[in-house]
């Protein structure tokens, strides 16, 4: 196992984790927008909105870990090229 | 495989400072903006609008509904800052549908660049709005145990509102290379339709959070 190897695994696996947090959160989180919808049509475009931001909020994980993985396999520190 | 690199391409150098390619492209577009702009205001109409002010209007109402829904003050003082976040943002993000082109908001200089005007002018309108005194409060609030996690938060914020925009628009640069690298033809358009949703919800999403952020500075909002 050389650093290549190790950095191309923890970008997998970044990346794996990741995914399955935010599509957790992102998902309990659009039940719960259509469970509101549901109730209330009439104040759908508030809870879209809403919904938007709040996604955009949980889908920073996702793309946290994204940025990582994307470090290691493209601008590692620790890989002299 | 060809070398991918994340920093910006050098296009060349203004004495010893080096100028991207990000930096070419922002200007070309402020150029476009400005031009459209200068040119469909123009010839303004109440009664026969053209097909640009029609446009235009469309545009700017869409962000005063943004800014009237989400603080729930007039738009006037905002209009400028978040239309202009928006209609920057959304142009850069559409901008890789013409051939050749790499969007500026891919690069972290850039949205480091729009996240820092964010950030200076939600201190400064919290300041101009509630007076120093007032504002600084803001920060003791519920209790001031709360201080340090309140001051890191203004900074996270930011942070988080620089990767998002370029972390989403750069991974999508590269999904759509990758696919072009595994089937050339035809296939990737799919996903470059795709990439037109995507620039846009962002660029919804960044003007919604800069006003989310001025309206917790200014209080006409809950601070989030």
């Amino acid at each position: 196992m050389n650093v290549e190897m190790i950095s191309v695994l923890s970008a997998a696996i970044a990346v794996g984790f990741g995914a399955i947090g935010s599509g957790l959160g992102e998902g309990w989180a659009v039940a719960g927008a259509m469970d509101a919808i549901a109730r209330q049509p009439e104040s759908a475009g508030t809870i879209s909105r809403t919904l938007f931001v709040g996604l955009a909020m949980i889908e920073t994980m996702a793309i946290y870990c994204l940025v990582i993985a994307l470090l290691l396999l493209f601008a590692n520190p620790y890989v002299h090229a | 495989m060809e070398k991918v690199s994340l920093n910006a391409p050098i296009v060349f150098h203004v004495g010893p400072v080096p100028v991207g390619l990000e930096v070419v492209t922002t200007w070309v577009i402020m150029v476009v903006l400005v031009v459209l702009c200068y040119f469909g205001t123009r010839k303004l109409s109440v009664d026969e609008p053209g097909p640009w002010q029609v446009v235009l209007e469309a545009i700017v109402g869409f962000c005063e509904d943004i800014i009237r829904d989400v603080m729930g003050t007039e738009p006037g003082p905002f209009l400028p800052l978040i239309g202009t976040l928006f209609i920057y943002i959304a142009t850069c993000n559409l901008s890789p549908l013409l051939p050749g082109v790499k969007p500026p908001t891919a690069s972290f200089e850039t949205t480091g660049a729009l996240g820092l005007i964010v950030f200076f002018s939600v201190h400064a309108l919290g300041v101009q709005r509630r007076g120093l005194l007032h504002y600084l409060k803001t920060f003791f609030e519920p209790y001031p145990v709360f201080v340090p996690l309140n001051v890191l938060a203004e900074f996270t914020r930011t942070f988080s509102l620089m990767v998002r925009l370029a972390g989403n628009i750069m991974s999508h640069e590269l999904t759509i290379g990758i696919v072009i690298s595994l089937v050339g033809l035809l296939v990737p358009i799919p996903f470059m339709a795709l990439s037109i949703l995507i620039g846009l919800v962002q660029a919804y999403i960044f003007t919604i959070l800069a006003t989310v952020f001025i309206g917790g500075a200014i209080g006409t909002i809950e601070k989030g």
